[in-house]
């Protein structure tokens, strides 16, 4: 048999059917839902009297849309968030698919609470109406975002109808210098290979680095696999994996363990097998960074300054322009004395357990600058208590930061946390598009250390001149 | 879904790369439970000032374009978010052809499932193509998608590629879920065979 990559493991294992020209079906393992891509699905199953196949592989929470004030238990006041949100608890109810609600301290991020249920395993191919799925691939798992006539179909079918990747490797060697993270490792690579460089590709990161990171550490790597255009990004399991499911709510229980635990093992890429395209960094070159314009590529080290048009080629020259005018940068000007208005610390990218006791290191004994709006959004309830367990909560309030409920927030401002038109933000989410964080919202993509670091000086700051 | 066969309309010109789904619909729309009636706030924030007055510079505000049925874009369109609504946006204002020298995966396979026709072609096509587009309301483009051909104003012929799946989809205007489920004697074979060799799951 020849050599197969982890991706082609996947792959293989959940081949229902393939026609002559590689229009394949694929089964789905786990099919995670959220309120924005999500009510026209269910529409459409009402529409033709169409049933969820699966409903015990489908699991439903709100995400985007809910409020992440204290006070949220008295209900959502927009009233179109609200319908949506209703129409999910709904949908849930007549479709016979367990939902987290609002209230409900498992409520989070969709992509943070798939691996804190232990819904979201080795092996299996996971599916979810949202573009940032690729993060379920740190777990050695074919994830990625859907829309929702796939939604639809996955409900309907529990399969999806693809057409394979190319396989792509990304490697990482060598080791991470400090104040250097996994964010840092993600952004740089985007940078290396652009946000369309993905494109036709799944992504499997590997290397010394990648294996030295935490579980959180490698879903931030494989979070914006999508931001580098990859249909998935992946990592193969390992201890580290294994340790982390294991005794979550959805994990094999009992003999099925050990059935699952042998399986798991087989998940690596063979020696040999082959790749269609290889990026290799070496860690110790990675430094902080920060991204300057409106695409995740526009990605530079904190040491550097913004740079100029005529420095790209091609359609990029007009767009880095259009980038600075948006940005309200200068070129030549240094990225560590643009002042910021606003810190975001949360999302699917960054807002885990992990995320929040790197910004508590920082901020301990520290204070958030004056004037300064600053918002941590835990990405599910559970990381929440755990940060008010440990302690973390408590310094992140003495340091000024806004405690917040669990939910999407401001990555995208889809509730009423959003930037103002003209303030500028250091924000620990993923997208730094025109207007993503709020119209006229400036965005600068950078680690939870950084983020703190701008929170304590109110510009963007190298975080290894504060730890 | 709508079929899609022949088209014959304007060609409005975007030149721009990296155009994200965010700025096709911005997230302040995605709060709807349909999936018609977005073409009113289709770029939004290009297209219209705070107080929703019209920016006369953006090309589909151009009386040229303002009934456009055809995009033509830079590389990378419909990167960043899922979000289904964006081919909805660009449907319920009229596009049904997108041309770009390459799309971002979750919008193209999006467009496909809402009768709209993403073609990718080489960069000195799309720039022939951005350049009759600039022509205004005589950038008419004749997109044939039994030929897989698109006709310019000139009368000059580009012929481009697409998945033979996709496109007998979009010619008979097919319901994949129907499709899919003519196989549904393998999926549930799948399932049982599956489940012995998964039991964990």
């Amino acid at each position: 048999m020849s050599p197969k990559t982890l991706y082609d493991k996947i792959w293989d294992a959940h081949l229902v059917h393939e026609e002559s020209d590689g229009t394949s079906l694929l089964y789905i393992d786990r099919h995670l839902v959220h309120e924005v891509t999500s009510p026209q699905a269910f529409e459409g199953l009402r529409m033709t009297g169409r049933t969820v196949r699966a409903p015990e592989k489908t699991t439903a929470v709100p995400d985007h849309n809910v409020p992440t004030s204290l006070d949220r238990a008295k209900g959502i006041e927009d009233e179109m968030s609200r319908i949506q949100v209703e129409a999910l608890r709904q949908n849930a109810k007549d479709f016979g698919v367990e939902m987290y609600d609002v209230d409900d301290i498992r409520q989070g991020i969709v992509h943070i609470i798939g691996p804190e249920q232990g819904l979201t395993q080795p092996g299996m191919t996971i599916v979810c109406g949202d573009s940032h799925t690729a993060t379920h691939g740190a777990f050695g798992a074919l994830a990625h975002g859907i829309g929702t006539s796939e939604v639809e179909h996955v409900l309907a079918t529990q399969t999806l109808i693809q057409k394979k990747s190319k396989n792509m490797k990304v490697e990482v060697n060598g080791q991470l210098a400090p104040g250097v993270t996994a964010k840092d490792i993600t952004l740089s690579v985007i940078g290396k290979t652009g946000t369309a460089g993905g494109t036709g590709y799944v992504i499997e990161y590997m290397g010394e680095a990648i294996r030295t990171l935490s579980m959180e550490g490698r879903m931030t790597v494989c979070n914006m696999a999508i931001e580098g255009g990859a249909r998935a990004g992946l990592i193969a399991p390992d201890e580290k994996t294994f340790a982390y499911v294991k005794g979550r709510p959805h994990a094999p229980k009992a003999g099925n363990w050990e059935l699952a635990l042998a399986y798991w093992k087989t998940l690596f890429t063979d020696k040999g097998a082959h790749f269609d395209a290889e990026v290799i960094l070496d860690a110790a070159e990675i430094a902080p960074v920060v991204t300057w314009g409106t695409s995740p590529e526009d990605v530079l080290p904190i040491t550097g300054t913004v740079p100029a048009p005529e420095d790209f080629e091609g359609g990029k020259v007009e767009a880095a322009r259009r980038s600075l005018d948006y940005m309200g940068l200068t070129p030549g000007q240094k990225l560590s004395e643009v002042e910021i208005d606003t810190v975001f610390i949360g999302s699917c990218t960054n807002g885990r357990i992990e995320d929040l006791r790197e910004v508590a290191k920082i901020m301990e004994g520290r204070k958030v600058k004056d004037g300064l709006r600053a918002m941590i959004v835990p990405g599910s309830g559970l990381v929440r208590a755990q940060a008010e367990e440990e302690g973390i909560a408590q310094i992140l309030q003495e340091a000024g930061f806004d405690w917040r409920m669990a939910g999407c927030s401001m990555c995208l401002g889809m509730n009423p946390d959003q930037l103002a038109p003209g303030e500028r933000c250091a924000s620990t989410s993923n997208r730094n598009f025109e207007g993503r964080q709020g119209r006229g919202g400036r965005t600068h993509l950078l680690s939870p250390g950084m983020a703190a670091a701008a929170a304590i000086t109110g510009r963007l700051t190298d975080v290894r001149e504060i730890v | 879904m709508e079929k899609f066969t022949k088209i014959e309309g304007v060609a409005a010109p975007l030149p721009m790369v990296n155009v994200d789904t965010d700025m096709i619909i911005p997230k302040q729309f995605l709060k709807t439970i349909k999936r018609t009636g977005l073409g009113a706030n289709l770029f939004d924030e290009m297209r219209f000032n705070q107080d929703g007055t019209e920016i006369e510079s953006f090309v589909l505000n151009q009386p040229a374009y303002r009934n456009a049925q055809v995009l033509v874009a830079g590389d990378n369109f419909g990167c960043g978010s899922s979000r289904e609504h964006a081919p909805w946006a660009l449907l319920d204002f009229g596009i049904r052809v997108v041309i770009a020298p390459s799309f971002a995966d979750i919008f193209f396979n999006n467009c496909f499932k809402n009768g709209i026709l993403p073609i990718i072609l080489p960069q000195e096509d799309v720039d022939k193509l951005m350049d009759d587009a600039q022509r205004g309301a005589n950038a008419v483009l004749t997109v044939d998608l039994e030929t897989q051909t698109i006709q310019g104003p000139d009368g000059g012929s580009i012929s481009f590629e697409v998945d033979p799946f996709k496109k007998e989809c979009l010619l008979g205007g097919l319901d994949d879920i129907g499709l899919t489920l003519k196989n549904e004697t393998k999926i549930g074979a799948f399932e049982a065979e599956y489940a012995s060799r998964a039991p964990w799951l």
